[in-house]
């Protein structure tokens, strides 16, 4: 596969009524990436995958693939699992994952072929016969990714799909993410356990009321002009006035967390600890990054034009 | 793992989605047991038709002792006047006679005809009460015309010959049982095929939306590709199911000659019974599955179907309550032009064969013009609506597309 193939969202905009779920919002997947989307429920991931899918149609803006626009013939490339989860409750698993590839276009022996490749590594082999709704939730879950894979999709947008899984199917989840990553797919999902993303994704989009507020790798986001350390050594009354520059955040027994404001100051470190040192031994001199939960929760506290307090836009 | 794809044609979508619309509905236990029940229903009533058939065509069977013999001609002729089939059979004498009445070989037994003396097991048979009444009036008026001097042979003649000639001004059609139970039969089965078939469309629209599998589908398919392959898929085990229980009808009744001596055409009038049903049924799954779409719970679909059923149920309700009996009311006739009343009315005018070849091809040209604006209709609100969860949608958002 082209190693320049990605998906890309340019400029989408979606209102439903006079709540406006996305404004402008661009994102791109490259083709082998694995694209984290993390934002508050109604931000806006869902109406932006379902976009994608054409389940919804956009006010303006556009989706491609490779350059091309996404239409029916692509669309049937791509897996995906809906925030809503479904499938026909009544009929039985495996029936079910080849009826949807067949729908996708495969024919009947693929469709089988590849239906009894992913029940076995889902680990939902020995319910094939057994209608959905007899399994349990954790197993319906294996079921919905399944039909979401059973194509050999192209394209990966999966919607919340580590939600209601136990810890060994989130292990799985990620491992098929993972491979089909390597394999040359691009991934999006979106998720609100931000640790997941954190350890899966190369790149991370954080929406927020309907727009792209902080797009890029975790360590890009987390280089951020507010810089923190954490000091563990002499009391900070002792030291910190030495450094104009910098504040105190908290202290506990006898670590000190400092913030620099001021991205251009760039021998602040040097200044702080040879203060701290003048006073005292220093046993722990650290930077302080932001996990993606603190950096979550900046971006999104940091109101944005006109936030219309969306509430949940599922329809 | 390395697959191929290929385009994904319109038709080969539909014909997919038909596709696991009938194996689901085929391997339901409800379809399977209601197909049964209809199956054993007509041929268990055409049985019960025959049995309960009345054995006039046999006839009465009269004993005549030797003092009796002579009026066999005369009673035959007066009960064929009567409508009543009579045949005579000369008996030894009264004691062979009855004994025959208690076997129930005779239903009458003449022992004398001065007086006319009339023998029978527990009472004498209705139809010929009149007959014997008759025959005993004339048998009194040859013995007191012979005492006269006259000819009885003549006389008789004569009052044989002198029926009234009756003439109507408006002469009721020719219409027999057979024609009326086909009208009755053709106009239940269609209401019950109609409406499961409809209802099973509705139910699979809120499956799908309630089960948010639609979705999933609809990331592949087109609205109106699902909807096509439903309406199509359940319309052929819908029609399966008429032609099924027609033939098993229309078998019975040759087999049991139910319908010999009657004008009844059972070939034409199942053919129409079918044709009604894929019109009838086209409508009704349009537009119950428009409707359907509104919701997004099966406990809903009663609600916003309602409309609907009653229009299904007037129809019905007139065509098996009124038609058979009185097909040429205004009221029946009004209605079997009607589009969505056309396809549960108008076969059992056929049916009763009071129907002139115009009256249906333009009833059938009216129901098959409005099936363009249903599927306008229908695939508008699909679309529209069956994305949308939660609550009821309107019927005027639906269509106007918010």
């Amino acid at each position: 596969m082209d190693s320049m193939s990605a998906l890309t969202m340019t400029a989408l905009n979606k209102s439903y009524g006079a709540v406006r779920a996305l404004r402008d919002l661009s994102l791109e997947v490259r083709a082998g990436e694995i694209v984290g989307f993390v934002g508050s429920n109604g931000a806006g991931k869902s109406t932006a995958m379902r976009i994608t899918l054409g389940v919804v149609a956009a006010d303006s803006g556009e989706v491609r693939w490779d350059g091309r626009l996404i239409d029916l013939d692509v669309r049937r490339r791509i897996g995906y699992m809906p925030e809503e989860r479904g499938l026909y409750p009544r009929m039985r698993v495996g029936e079910q994952l080849t009826y949807l590839a067949r729908l996708h276009g495969l024919d009947t022996a693929q469709a089988t072929t590849s239906m009894e490749h992913w029940t076995e590594v889902l680990g939902i082999a020995e319910r094939r016969g057994d209608e959905v709704l007899k399994l349990s939730l954790g197993n319906q879950q294996r079921v919905q990714l399944a039909a979401a894979l059973v194509h050999s999709p192209e394209i990966l947008v999966l919607d919340e799909p580590f939600s209601g899984l136990d810890p060994v199917a989130v292990d799985v989840m990620s491992a098929v993410l993972r491979d089909q990553a390597a394999a040359g797919v691009p991934v999006l999902f979106s998720s609100h356990q931000l640790e997941l993303v954190e350890s899966l994704c190369d790149r991370v989009g954080i929406i927020n009321s309907g727009s792209i507020v902080a797009f890029g790798d975790i360590e890009t986001l987390r280089r951020t002009d507010t810089r923190r350390w954490v000091v563990d050594g002499p009391p900070y009354a002792s030291w910190l006035p030495s450094v104009p520059t910098a504040s105190l955040i908290s202290t506990e027994g006898s670590r000190t967390v400092v913030e620099v404001q001021d991205a251009s100051l760039t021998t602040v470190d040097q200044e702080l600890l040879g203060a701290a040192l003048a006073a005292g031994p220093v046993h722990e001199f650290t930077r302080q990054r932001p996990s993606l939960t603190e950096l979550y929760r900046h971006v999104v506290r940091t109101p944005s034009e006109a936030v219309l307090d969306a509430q949940e836009v599922s329809a | 793992m390395s697959v191929t794809f290929h385009p994904v044609t319109s038709s080969e979508a539909v014909r997919m989605i038909a596709g696991r619309e009938i194996t689901t509905r085929v391997r339901s236990k409800a379809f399977i047991w209601t197909t049964i029940a209809l199956v054993a229903g007509v041929v268990l009533g055409g049985v019960i038709l025959h049995l309960a058939a009345p054995d006039d065509d046999e006839g009465q069977s009269v004993g005549l002792t030797s003092a009796a013999s002579d009026v066999s001609e005369i009673l035959v002729g007066t009960a064929q006047v009567s409508g009543v089939t009579v045949t005579t059979q000369d008996v030894s004498d009264e004691a062979a006679g009855e004994q025959l009445l208690r076997d129930g070989k005779i239903d009458a037994l003449v022992t004398s005809t001065d007086p006319f003396t009339v023998v029978v097991h527990e009472s004498l048979p209705e139809s010929l009460t009149p007959v014997f009444t008759s025959v005993a009036q004339q048998v009194a008026l040859s013995s007191a015309i012979t005492d006269l001097g006259g000819n009885p042979a003549s006389v008789s003649a004569e009052i044989a010959a002198a029926t009234p000639t009756v003439t109507a001004l408006e002469p009721p059609p020719e219409r027999d049982a057979a024609q009326v139970a086909a009208g009755f039969i053709a106009g239940i089965l269609l209401f019950v095929t109609l409406i499961s078939t409809g209802q099973l469309v509705a139910q699979g629209v809120v499956e799908e939306k309630s089960s948010r599998v639609v979705e999933l589908l609809l990331a592949t398919v087109r609205p109106w590709q699902l909807m096509a392959g439903k309406v199509l898929g359940i319309g052929f085990i819908g029609l399966a199911q008429i032609v099924l229980v027609v033939t098993a009808g229309a078998g019975t009744a040759a087999a049991l000659g139910l319908v010999d001596a009657s004008s009844l055409d059972v070939g034409t009038t199942a053919l129409w019974v079918v044709v009604w049903f894929v019109v009838g049924f086209t409508t009704y799954a349009l537009a119950l599955g428009a409707l359907a779409a509104l919701v997004s719970r099966q406990e809903d679909v009663g609600s916003v179907t309602a409309p609907v059923i009653t229009v299904m149920m007037i129809p019905y309700i007139i065509g098996v309550s009124i038609a058979p009996w009185d097909p040429t009311n205004p009221l029946v006739v009004a209605l079997s032009f009607i589009p969505f009343c056309a396809p549960l009315i108008m076969p059992i005018r056929i049916a009763l064969g009071e129907v002139a070849p115009w009256e249906v091809a333009v009833s059938l040209g009216l129901s098959l013009a409005v099936i363009p604006v249903l599927v306008w209709f229908a695939g508008r609100v699909y679309s529209n609506a069956v994305l949308h969860s939660g609550g009821r949608i309107k019927l005027k958002d639906a269509l106007a597309g918010r």
